[in-house]
Formats: structure tokens, sequence, C-alpha cells
């Protein structure tokens, strides 16, 4: 008993203090800050008209998780959070500011998160991404009733079943995403 | 105020940027307007990238979509191709079904008109033999049908039965090298004899070289040879050069164009007359008709009445037969005829001597510039002029029974 006690307690004594991710000392190149979210952004408007079903996919909210996850402080992971959310309200045909102040908000906790647990661990970003994309459209459908007044439905369970999707597309993405950050 | 702004320095941006964003909101929904710097940097900075998008997918994308459509395409020409020949046979045994349902209709409304007795047959098979032109039809003994009558369609004569089986008979075709029939052209009424050459022409024989025959002219049957009947169609003259003797006439069977598949059986024959020839122009002018009667002089015959020299003959010879109690045609050979030289003046007709004065105007009338003689009351003769000249070779004739009666002669008429 006195051992695992003594192991549970290094391992959230690790948890805690360990950085984000182990390559969070790496970072991303400027250009790919760009990049990576005008992709996601160009997927969102682009891929659908010819492949309707992947609507479902939310890119620039897994992108904003992963850089979330990744960047290792709050602050940088709202203001890439906001960013993407209003490049998404400006394509959009509503108010500037509703993705933004839900990306913002999902930056923010990702980064609180990944600072208590092991998202390299695939079973955690997997957890992560499901999660963050629940609150996002929660959130987001929240807004519209609040500050809108709009009388949309929520669907939780279509909601659960493209989250599940969407941290399944996670996966990879996060793995290919970290391919293109370089040592500091 | 440091203090908390240091201990809660994330938390406090991002308050700031959450209220940005909602002041932001509430900006635009309270005051229903846009914000159009943003959009239109998202919108710059995006669509240039979406274009690229389109035109990398259209000329890479496009091109495989498009490979992939043409490979649809080739199975889809394939199934097309494979479709059509389907339709075109099916076309082709419609168009079959037509033209047999029309020949058929052609026969039956033929068979309808023509006063002949005929029965509609259909070939059957062609008989055996190298050079022979023989066929089988459907219709046999049983049907009526017996071995010398003639085969026709609407559009000519085909052939004649050689043999007659109980439910087929064998039909020689005129185009038989043995096939002889009695024909007529059209417009000079030139008789000849109707000979199968063993190929699609036929050769007309025994036509004078002085005789006069057109190219493109029609020949009919001339009833001759007692197994047509007259007046039936035979073909046209393709080519009429002059032999040793008698011209080499050659006729297009027009019965046997496009192939014999229903033929009709004459089982008992009536004559008809040979169509009309074409008269051609006359040469000089005619005057038009008189259209009013011209006044005659005075004590002269009403106009249309006893207009010629015959006429009043007959009407003076009547008179005496009535003043004398005579009746012509009665009585033995030797009876007394009346006595003409007792001629009454009746019906105010002038006396013979002054019949033969034009009575009228018209100059088309042919006066007569001697007194006619008195002809007996049984004068006029037949005319040898329709009487059959051409005659079939070579076939024994059929029984009486299946031959249609001799063409229509003029028959010897009596005056009385």
């Amino acid at each position: 008993m006195t051992e695992y006690t003594q192991t549970m307690t290094e391992y959230t004594e690790r948890l805690l203090n360990e950085t984000p991710r182990k390559d969070a000392s790496d970072r991303f190149r400027i250009v790919w800050l760009v990049v990576i979210p005008l992709i996601a952004v160009l997927s969102q408007v682009y891929v659908p008209r010819f492949v309707p079903f992947l609507a479902y996919l939310e890119l620039p909210l897994l992108i904003t998780v992963h850089f979330a996850l990744t960047s290792g402080g709050p602050i940088g992971a709202l203001s890439y959070g906001m960013f993407i959310g209003l490049v998404q309200d400006s394509l959009s045909h509503q108010p500037i500011g509703m993705y933004g102040i839900v990306k913002t908000l999902v930056g923010y906790f990702a980064a609180s998160v990944s600072m208590r647990f092991d998202v390299q661990n695939p079973v955690v970003t997997f957890i992560l991404a499901f999660f963050f994309y629940f609150f996002h459209q929660f959130f987001y459908w929240v807004l519209s009733r609040a500050l809108l007044g709009e009388t949309l439905g929520f669907d939780a369970q279509q909601t659960l079943i493209f989250g599940l999707l969407n941290a399944a597309v996670a996966l990879p993405l996060f793995r290919v995403l970290d391919k293109l950050k370089v040592a500091r | 105020m440091d203090f908390f702004l240091s201990r809660y320095r994330h938390l406090t941006v991002l308050l700031v940027v959450i209220t940005a964003q909602l002041l932001l909101i509430a900006y635009q929904v309270k005051t229903s307007k846009d914000i159009p710097l943003i959009r239109v940097w998202a919108v710059t900075a995006v669509t240039p990238f979406e274009s690229g998008l389109e035109l990398v997918r259209r000329y890479t994308w496009g091109f495989v979509e498009d490979y992939f459509v043409l490979l649809g395409v080739r199975s889809q020409n394939d199934k097309l191709r494979n479709e059509n020949g389907q339709l075109k046979i099916e076309n082709n045994y419609l168009k079959s079904e037509l033209a047999t349902a029309d020949r058929a209709r052609a026969l039956s409304v033929f068979e309808a008109r023509s006063p002949s007795k005929t029965v509609a047959a259909r070939v059957i098979g062609n008989g055996t033999g190298a050079n022979s032109k023989v066929v089988f039809v459907d219709r046999g003994s049983t049907s009526g049908v017996e071995s010398g009558m003639a085969v026709v369609t609407p559009d000519g004569i085909v052939g004649k039965v050689v043999e007659a089986y109980p439910t087929a008979s064998l039909v020689m075709l005129i185009t038989d090298p043995t096939f002889a029939a009695g024909v007529v052209s059209q417009k000079n009424r030139v008789h000849g004899t109707l000979k199968g050459q063993g190929h699609a022409e036929c050769l007309v024989d025994y036509v004078q070289n002085e005789e006069h025959v057109d190219i493109g002219e029609w020949f009919y049957t001339s009833g001759d040879d007692r197994i047509f009947p007259k007046g039936f169609p035979v073909g046209q003259v393709a080519a009429a050069p002059n032999g040793k003797t008698f011209k080499e006439i050659y006729i297009s069977p027009s019965g046997m164009q496009g192939g014999v598949e229903e033929v009709l059986i004459v089982l008992q024959g009536v004559h008809q007359e040979v169509p009309g020839a074409e008269v051609a122009s006359p040469a000089y002018s005619l005057m038009p008709a008189p259209t009013e009667i011209i006044q005659t002089p005075e004590g002269g015959p009403p106009p249309g009445s006893l207009s010629t020299d015959a006429d009043r003959l007959r009407a003076i010879y009547k008179d005496v037969g009535i003043e004398q109690k005579h009746t012509y045609g009665e009585g033995p050979p030797g009876t007394k005829p009346p006595d003409f030289t007792k001629i009454p003046s009746v019906h105010g007709a002038p006396p013979p001597n002054a019949a033969a004065q034009p009575l009228t105007g018209p100059p088309a009338a042919q006066p007569s510039t001697s007194r006619p003689k008195p002809a007996p009351p049984k004068s006029v003769q037949p005319s040898k002029n329709d009487q059959p000249s051409a005659q079939v070779p070579s076939k024994p004739a059929p029984a009486a029974s299946e031959r249609p009666p001799a063409p229509a002669a003029t028959q010897p008429a009596d005056n009385q």
C-alpha cells in the first residue's frame, strides 16, 4: 500500500510538473503557423464541396487543440484559437466573434489541460480531441442562442458521433503536425 | 492590482479577449453592421488559395475524374453500341413486318377490286433445278388451285401454276426460260409473246421490226394465251432493238420487283381493258367544240335529230315497214321484203337524195358527196380488228373451265 501510494504520488507529480508534451520545446516555424490554419480553413470550406460527408471534420478546431497542447502557454494558445476562429467567422455569414470566442476558450482550456496531463498518450489525445469537439459545438450552440437569439437545436447524439470521428482523425493529424516542428 | 494581473495573467488575457469579442458581436448585433475590414482581409487571404486549389483540382483531379468518366464512357459506349445493334435488328425486323403487312394489304385491296376471282398465296420455297425459275406457294388443289392458273400480284404477273398439289403448288415464274404468255403494248397495241430468259428481264418475241415500241412503254397481258386474263400489267420496255426479223424487246417484269413474297392465284380470270394509251398532242390545231347551236335553214330538221345519212335511211325504212305492216327480222328466209320503191315522205325527212346535204353548220361534220346505197337490214359486219392475233406456242391448253373467256371482241351488231 505504501509502495502504491508512493508510485501514484510520483506519477501525479510528474504529470503536474512535466511540460505538456515531450516535444513542447519544439515549435512550428512561423510560416507553418500561418499555413496550417489556412489549409485547415480551406479544407473546411473547399473539401465538402466534393465530399459532403467530410463537412463534419472540424480541422481548424483540431489545429487549435494541437497548437494549444504543444504551445506551452495559455496566452499563445488562446490567441491562436482566436485568430483561427476569427478567420472562420470572416468566411461565414454570422457575426464575427462567434467562432473566435469558442476557439479562444478551447485554446485556453487545452493549453491548461496540457500542463496537467500526458498529452503524448494517444488515448489522452483522443479523449481531449473528443472532449474539445463536444465543448466547441456545445458552447457555440449556447452562444448562438444567448447572443444571437437563434433557436438552433443541439443534436447531442450526432455531436458525440462526430466527436468520435474528429478524435479519430486527430490522432494521425497530430502525428503529422508534430513532424513539422523543429527543435528550438 | 499588479499582483492580481501577474497571478492571473492568463485568465486576465482570456477575459480581455473574450470581452473584446463579445463587444464585437454586440456591436454587430446592435447596429446590424458588419466588420468589413476583417472579412475583406480574411476573404482576400483565403480565396486566392481557394482559386488555386480549384485550378489544381481542375487540371489534376478533374483529369483523373475525366479519365474515370471516360472509362465509364467507354463501357457505356459499348453498351450503347450493343443496344444500337439490337435496335437495328429489331428495326429491320419491324420494317420487314411492315413491308409484309403492306404487301398483304395491297394484295387484299387488289383481290377485292379485281373482277377476277383469286386466292392469296405465300411463296414458301424455291424449286430445285439449275436454270428453272419456279417457286412453291402454300396453296394447292384443296384451295381450288389447278395447273395452268395465272399467278399475279397487284404490280403485275408473276407466273403460272405448273403443278398443283394438295397443300402447295409449283409456280413457274415468268423469268423461267420455258415460260411464254401473250402480251400487248399499251400505246401502240403491239402484240407479242413474252418469254422468260432465265434472268431478271424477259423478252417479247414475234414483234415485227416495223412495229413501233417505245422505251418505257408498258406491256399488258393480251389474254391470247388463255391463261392470263387480259389487262394485267407485265412490265416496262427496257430496250427494244431491231433483230433479224423480229424486234428484241426486253421487259423488266413489274410483278417481280423486289422479290416475290405474296401472290394471288387467279382462279377465275376476267378480262379487263388495257389502260388507255397516252395520246400524243396532235400536230394540227383543232377548233374548239361548238358551244352554241347554229341556226339551221328553214325547213331543216331540228338539231340533234337524224343527223347522219344512216339515221335518215333507218327512219325511212322504219316508216316503210310501218306503212306496209312489215316487221323486220320476222319470217323465214325468203319472206318478201317491203317495197322500198314506195318511200313515203314522213317525219319531214327529205328524200334520200336530199339527205346527203349538210343540214347543220359544224364544220366537223363530214358531208358525203354521193347518195348512199340502201343497205340491207342486216348489213353491219363484225370487225376483225379485235381478234387475238398472237398465238402462244408450246404450252398445251388447259381445260376450258380453267380458262378465262376469250378477250372481249366486238360482237356482230344488228342494226335492227
